[in-house]
């Protein structure tokens, strides 16, 4: 077992194992640490370290050294992610791969500093005008952290898309025992700028816009195929499914396997990729458990975000009888006692569906 | 006896109006490349604006920057190819309204790059709207009874700023008026390249350039216009001259 690490000092040391040359980024509670992490680290590496002006020139700052094949990382936090949305959106159309980190806080505006889920349906829409999809990772423990960071990069790069970790405060901030992964040797993609000319650009005249859409719906397709990744407990022979990711993740994962225990016939579906959402466990699930009597979200919004894709995937996948609930806890982690009492209202009828 | 100057083979075909000064600066910007061997070995980051003819106008890498952001794209290329040579083209909308937190902060931190800024006054590409450089008086399209000062500020000096405030390599303001003005101009380009390749950092050329289309005048009405009424408010040559 690894060292006792904190969540964003994790991250950012997960990052420079795989191979940023550039952090840029701007402070903002709970994801700080990061950057101050990387103000020290990255010069000790050779490597570089920009504090910008602001999130916009940071994630255009992303923007400039993804353009020349390279590796890079911004992180932020609730309207310091909102102001990366034009960026993240210039590279969606470019094909240019980025990795950002949202250690997620609560709220609108300028929120507050607790952990929350409230950024979930703006990271999976993509979050900047038009029509691009992001991939979103969403871990629920330190070490998942370090590696899903560790793997962004591949990710991105294998698509050419933007990748978000999101994590929340409670993660960030939090220390766990974490194994380290192995320096990736630092090269650039061969499709990078090098000042050369080789790359052609396409047509600015007479652009084919159903061509580029359709070019970027099959990568999206692909990405939707292949990058699902999630969790399962009990689907077999579950009568209500809970579906949490992160921090919920992590409760319900202990909590479903003590009411398991107890003799409960609840399962766990813990998306590990919040886009694309693991419809393919729907798919299982329609399968295995034939007794499927109700599915539930738990989350730390104000009314359940996720709920609508679990409504979606479970109507696209036959289930579209069963129940939909959520459980939504606001900010922080929700607690063991509360959520099965709240369980309980569910069965009792108190609590009524959403879909 | 005429002599017959060859076109550089950096430019390319880009789509200016008749009588657009952008055309001149970007012929200028490519045969400087070209004099310093600067050909393969170049990334440019545009503005949006008419800025944009340069995805066809020239035969260098480039990104296209979103409105405003060059001056951060231009820090990131920059860190990430430390040999390349790297600078910004935009207009005076994209480096000094939306995007002049990106343009001082990238000369504030005198990244060692080159910005060439065409101030023609107004929004040219969206259909000459008043602009920060707007002349006091001047009627365009969001302006309609002439620039008040009082209520939107007086056109706004940049280079001036830049060259006064902070510790850049080079700083000049050029124009596209006669053949000896275009001709000094391409020195103050020169310049700031040679700057950046020496590695003495942040470089701003301002171009004061015609926008006839938008500003609703022939292109010669234009460049009399350019002579006889901005070029005296926007004082030309060098504000900060390299090692002083
Ligand atoms: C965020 C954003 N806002 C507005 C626009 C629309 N727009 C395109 S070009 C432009 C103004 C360009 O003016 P300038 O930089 O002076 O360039 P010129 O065309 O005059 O050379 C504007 C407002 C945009 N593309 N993006
Ligand atoms: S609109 Fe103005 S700036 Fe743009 S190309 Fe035409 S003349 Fe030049
Ligand atoms: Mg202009």
């Amino acid at each position: 077992m690894g060292d006792m690490i904190k969540g964003n000092i994790a991250v950012a040391e997960a990052a420079v194992r795989a191979g940023i040359e550039v952090y840029a980024g701007y402070p903002i509670t709970p994801s700080t640490e990061v950057m101050e992490y990387l103000s020290a680290r990255l010069p000790e590496l050779g490597r570089t370290f920009i504090q910008a002006e602001s999130e916009l020139a940071a994630i255009n700052m992303v923007l400039g050294v993804s353009a020349c094949g390279r590796r890079s990382l911004t992180a932020s936090s609730g309207p310091g992610i909102s102001l990366k949305q034009e960026g993240i959106s210039y590279m969606a159309q470019m094909n240019f791969p980025a990795v950002i980190l949202n250690v997620v806080r609560w709220g609108n505006g300028l929120g507050s500093l607790d952990g929350a889920q409230t950024d979930y349906l703006r990271e999976t829409r993509g979050g900047g005008n038009g029509d691009y999809r992001n991939i979103v990772l969403c871990p629920s423990t330190v070490q998942e952290t370090v590696d899903l960071m560790y793997e962004a990069f591949d990710i991105a790069e294998k698509y050419r898309c933007i990748v978000v970790v999101m994590t929340d405060s409670g993660l960030g901030q939090m220390m766990e025992p974490c194994e380290m992964p192995p320096f990736r040797e630092i090269r650039k993609c061969s499709w990078g700028l090098d000042g050369t000319y080789q790359v052609k650009r396409p047509d600015f005249l007479g652009r084919n816009i159903p061509g580029e859409s359709d070019a970027y719906i099959r990568k999206v397709r692909e990405m939707r195929e292949n990058e699902q990744r999630w969790e399962a407990v009990g689907l077999e022979d579950a009568e209500y499914v809970f579906v949490a990711y992160g921090m919920c993740g992590r409760v319900m994962t202990g909590l479903v396997s003590e009411m398991r225990a107890a003799g409960q016939r609840v399962g766990l579906l813990r998306p590990i990729t919040a886009w694309p959402f693991p419809e393919k466990a729907f798919a299982q699930m329609r399968e295995k458990a034939p007794g499927l009597k109700g599915l539930i979200t738990v989350e730390t919004n104000g009314e359940g975000q996720m709920v609508e894709d679990v409504a979606l995937y479970a109507k696209k996948y036959g289930l579209g009888q069963v129940p939909v609930y959520a459980l939504p806890y606001v900010c922080g982690v929700p607690k063991d006692d509360v959520v099965k009492a709240d369980f309980d209202r569910i069965l009792s009828g108190e609590i009524k569906e959403v879909f | 006896m005429a002599v017959e100057k060859r076109v550089p083979a950096l430019c390319n075909y880009a789509m200016f109006c008749a009588g657009c000064g952008h055309g001149v600066l970007l012929r200028l910007i490519c045969e400087c490349l070209e004099e310093l061997g600067q050909e393969k070995n170049t990334i440019a980051a545009i503005g949006v604006g008419c800025s944009c003819h340069l995805k066809s106008g020239i035969n260098v890498d480039l990104v296209q920057c979103p409105h405003g952001r060059a001056g951060a794209v231009a820090t990131g290329i920059r860190r990430a190819e430390p040999d390349k040579c790297v600078f910004t083209y935009q207009g005076d909308g994209d480096a000094y309204n939306i995007g002049i937190a990106e343009t001082l902060n990238a000369a504030y931190r005198n990244e060692n790059l080159c910005v060439f800024v065409v101030n023609n006054n107004n929004f040219g590409m969206t259909g000459g709207q008043m602009s920060w450089t707007t002349m006091e008086g001047q009627k365009t399209a969001t302006s309609p009874a002439g620039r008040d000062i009082a209520l939107t500020g007086a056109p706004i000096k940049v280079p001036e700023m830049i060259a006064h405030s902070f510790r850049p390599a080079y700083v000049a303001r050029g124009a596209v008026t006669t053949p000896a003005e275009i001709n000094r101009l391409k020195g103050y380009i020169k310049n700031a390249f040679q700057a950046q390749l020496n590695h003495e950092g942040y470089s701003m050329v301002e171009v004061l350039s015609t926008c006839p289309t938008n500003w609703g005048m022939e292109p010669l009405a234009a460049h009399q216009h350019l002579m006889e009424h901005v070029v005296p408010y926007y004082q030309l040559g060098e504000f900060k001259k390299r090692g002083e």
